[in-house]
């Protein structure tokens, strides 16, 4: 299995754990991904989703049961660790984009980059704006998030989680806010990604149109995994 | 750029208004202090001055007779009669070799010998009591800024010629280059020559003091090659006390400081540096609260910012050192602008708070230390004001940040 880049066994989430209101959200997932894979994320609302994607994230602790990313056990990594793999293996693309407002576009794709390395150099730059440009954002790099549009927002999102070229990426409901064409552009930007660098996308959308133009569906249902686990 | 430095600069840059009360707080902050201690710090040098500007900052002197070893010192009665017994004059033992050894202790700036004891100086019919003080005038100069207070002639004491105050002239009505009468109790006399007059400032001085050779000094008050007491100069002035206090132990003989004689300025400049010590511990720990109070909105504001970067691989570590320079920016570019305006207020004070006469009332002391050590605490403030917030930020949960949309 050296092919996987996650895998998931009997992962348990509850929130609000020890008080009266204590809720499990996540009932034992198990779930596979290997390198390289398309897959979508569908359910219902409220099905735990995003509790799931912001767990692979490394964003939240499980609260039982064994995460591995590219091979990696993370219950035993202290917040530095997660921090570092995060960093190293992980891309996220939020419904809301989330950007940077204080950012111009390019200097928000660039950002991980810095991260990583702790500095800003020139060569980061290249690399920065080649991406802007393969989003077709070449003329936007210098634009702050509030001048662009919400798909040119997404797309600016997109290059960014590609900066560090992540072996996985991690979408949730990148399409969400998106209208019908916007939305298709930005999923096939991805699907090229996928195509061109390898990386993994596990993405989270409520549409079936392009669940249905993904190598796989995993069906969540009231924090179960009824479909397409592996 | 680091990163830590590129995101605070552009959070900083981004909560405008925010920031720029913040700055205003530091500046505000940062001007008053350094201008408050510039005024208290001038305000002192010109007491301190003014003061001992005619005064040794140590006086030592020959160990009172009453202290003698053999005497039964329980007997009190014995004791109160000797006291109560005129001193005479007496010359400080083995002064040469005490005065060499003096010159080479640290601390100590300028050593004068000085003969001085009762005498009337006269003119025609009119008389006066003053007393002499033979010094060596180059000694004596490096002891007391005597010079700067000659109104005639030259502070040259010597052979015959004489130096008098300016009351004492007008007394005796001499003037420069007229000869005065000193006579002794033990009727010895001399004439003098009037070579320079002085004002020290106080009226009593210019009317007693009478400066003259050591020699001349010696032979009226019957000390051949004594000196009475040995005039020093002290580095640190605040230290006078403790200096005069080993050379008491060292020596054996009394050595008084200014802060003994002057026991009313040294608490009129204690409260004045106290005062001066609360404004400045007060200003800071509202500028700290204003920083703190500040940041800590900013990172309610920049919560899903903070979640962004954390997603982006940037470790908690990161975090908290882009609030913490935060603080330490804003402080930086604060005490520049506080320390211009403080600069500014000090020449315009210096330019337009005069006395009656149009002259300077005195200078506010503008040093550089001053600069430097306000700049330290300012920084030092900003980041630990810092700390609070950026910890909030550092421990911001990520997650949390990135649904809250
Ligand atoms: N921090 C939290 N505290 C308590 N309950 C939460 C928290 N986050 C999510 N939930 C609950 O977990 C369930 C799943 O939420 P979510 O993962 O956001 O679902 P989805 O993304 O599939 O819509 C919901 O019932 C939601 O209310
Ligand atoms: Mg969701």
């Amino acid at each position: 299995m050296s092919t996987s880049v996650l895998s998931l066994a009997d992962v348990h989430k509850s929130y609000n754990v020890g008080t009266a209101v204590e809720a499990e959200v996540l009932h034992g997932i198990d779930l596979e991904l290997a390198a390289g894979e398309f897959v979508a994320l569908i359910g219902p609302s409220g099905s735990g989703k995003s509790t799931l994607l912001n767990i692979i994230g490394l964003l939240e602790r499980p609260t039982s049961g064994k995460v591995r990313i590219q091979g990696e056990e993370v219950t035993a990594l202290d917040d530095t660790g997660l921090t570092r793999l995060r960093g190293r293996t992980l891309g996220f693309i939020f419904q809301f984009h989330h950007l940077l407002p204080a950012f111009s576009a390019l200097e928000n794709v660039l950002m991980p980059l810095v991260i990583e390395r702790g500095r800003r150099d020139a060569e980061m730059r290249e690399r920065a704006a080649a991406l802007l440009d393969a989003v077709g954002l070449a003329n936007a790099a210098e634009k702050k998030p509030a001048e662009l549009s919400g798909g040119m927002q997404q797309r600016v999102a997109i290059a960014r989680a590609l900066a560090v070229r992540p072996p996985l990426v991690l979408a949730d409901e990148p399409t969400g806010n998106l209208d019908t064409h916007t939305g298709d552009d930005v999923f096939a930007l991805m699907r090229r990604f996928n195509e061109q660098h390898g990386s993994a996308f596990l993405i989270v959308t409520h549409d079936p149109r392009l669940a249905a133009r993904c190598d796989r569906r995993i069906e969540l249902v009231d924090g179960r995994v009824v479909a397409g686990a592996r | 750029m680091p990163f830590e430095f590129l995101v605070a600069l552009r959070f900083l840059r981004e909560g405008r208004m925010q920031t720029l009360l913040i700055m205003a707080g530091v500046t505000v902050g940062v001007a008053v202090v350094v201008f408050i201690t510039a005024l208290i710090t001038g305000l002192q040098a010109n007491l301190v001055q003014r003061t001992l500007g005619s005064q040794a900052h140590i006086v030592i002197r020959p160990p009172e007779e009453v202290a003698r070893p053999t005497l039964d010192r329980a007997s009190a009665d014995i004791a109160a009669r000797v006291e109560s017994r005129a001193q005479r004059l007496r010359s400080i033992d083995q002064w040469e070799a005490v005065f060499a050894r003096l010159a080479e202790t640290p601390g100590i700036v300028g050593a004068s010998p000085m003969v001085s004891g009762p005498a009337f100086a006269s003119r025609g019919n009119a008389s006066k009591s003053v007393a002499i003080l033979g010094v060596d005038a180059e000694l004596y100069r490096k002891v007391v800024s005597i010079e700067d207070d000659m109104v005639a002639g030259r502070f040259r004491p010597s052979g015959t010629d004489a130096v008098i105050g300016i009351e004492l002239a007008r007394d005796l009505g001499v003037a420069m280059g007229d000869k005065i009468r000193l006579a002794t109790a033990g009727n010895r006399e001399d004439l003098v020559t009037v070579v320079g007059m002085f004002d020290v400032g106080t009226k009593d001085l210019n009317r007693r003091w009478v400066f003259t050779s050591m020699k001349l000094a010696q032979n009226l008050l019957d000390l051949p090659g004594g000196v009475t007491n040995i005039d020093l100069t002290v580095s640190e002035l605040f230290g006078a006390e403790a200096t005069a206090r080993t050379i008491a132990g060292q020596t054996g003989l009394l050595a008084e400081s200014w802060m003994q004689t002057n026991a009313q300025l040294l608490s009129a400049l204690r409260a004045q540096t106290a005062s001066t010590l609360t404004i400045r511990v007060f200003v800071t720990l509202i500028v700290a609260l204003g920083i703190a109070s500040v940041l800590v909105v900013s990172v309610v504001q920049k919560q899903k910012e903070i979640g962004i970067l954390r997603a982006m691989g940037a470790s908690q570590g990161r975090i908290l050192r882009v609030f913490l320079i935060q603080g330490g920016l804003v402080a930086v570019v604060g005490s520049i602008l506080g320390s211009a305006i403080a600069a500014a207020l000090v020449s315009l004070f210096a330019r337009f708070v005069r006395s009656a006469d149009g002259s300077a009332l005195f200078t506010p002391l503008l040093e550089p230390s001053l600069f430097f050590t306000t700049w330290l605490v300012a920084l030092a403030t900003g980041v630990l004001a810092a700390t609070l917030p950026a910890r909030r930020a550092a421990k911001l949960d990520p997650a949390q940040a990135i649904r809250s949309t």
